[in-house]
């Protein structure tokens, strides 16, 4: 199990990758597959600064990396607003490209990438995102 | 991430190093403005040395696409993106808002 805590600032997110990478690198996927996982881990953290915190500064993301024979797990905890993916409209991709508009598109593409997600939001206000990648 | 532009007869030629992620992408927003706002509108993007693109970065590069092709008064074409990112665009649905050539060269050439 891996475990740090890092400040929500998008200077943050090289280092989250760089972590999460060593976890992602002991299960064995392959390349393609590596990187995707990392593209979700950010694309989850930069949520978590922009929309949890509502910008960089005042809280902190613990990611937690735990890996199995064939899958890794990451968990992502936050202090900041609670997260209901469903309220987040399904962003449509297939138009033309001046009416195309991005929100939405990190969303999109966690869900695409992880094999399973969840969102809980605890009592004592703590929000935790768990992804898990399969090989 | 370190970004160099070059300014050809026929378009402009951005290249940029290392990460685009939220932290970065802005900088990348900036070099393309720097361009269009000088009434430039034909670009080729060098992917060669990135190591990752998040969709913020993506999105920069769909944004200056909005600008380039307002009008028809140009493009924006990106060379070199190996094969990691490419299915990135692909899973996002977002790959067909550019063409893509295999090397700078041919990038350059098709303005």
């Amino acid at each position: 199990m891996y475990k740090a805590t890092f400040p929500g600032w998008f200077k943050s997110l090289a280092k989250i990758s760089e972590f999460v990478s060593r976890a992602v690198n002991e299960v064995g996927f392959d390349e393609t597959t590596a990187y995707t996982v990392l593209v979700a881990v950010d694309e989850a953290c930069t949520n978590i600064i922009e929309h949890a915190y509502g910008g960089e500064g005042p809280g902190e993301i613990q990611c937690s990396c735990e890996v199995s024979e064939d899958s890794v797990t990451i968990i992502l905890r936050d202090h900041g607003k609670p997260f209901d993916p469903t309220t987040v409209p399904e962003p449509n991709f297939a138009v033309p490209l001046e009416q195309l508009e991005f929100r939405g598109a990190g969303l999109v593409l966690i869900q695409k990438i992880m094999d399973e997600i969840d969102f809980t939001s605890t009592p004592d206000g703590e929000n935790v995102l768990t992804m898990v990648k399969r090989k | 991430m370190d970004i160099t532009t070059k300014q050809y007869r026929r378009c402009d030629l951005v290249k940029a190093v290392g990460r685009i992620d939220s932290n970065t992408a802005p900088k990348l927003r900036e070099a393309f403005e720097a361009i269009t706002s000088d009434g430039r509108f034909r670009i080729a993007f060098d992917m060669s040395e990135i190591t990752f693109i998040s969709s913020v970065g993506v999105w920069v590069l769909l944004e200056t696409q909005k600008i380039c092709k307002r009008y028809n008064r140009g493009d924006l074409v990106i060379a070199n993106v190996n094969e990691k990112i490419r299915h990135t665009l692909d899973l996002a649905g977002l790959i067909t808002f550019f063409r893509i050539f295999d090397d700078v060269l041919d990038a350059v050439g098709s303005f």
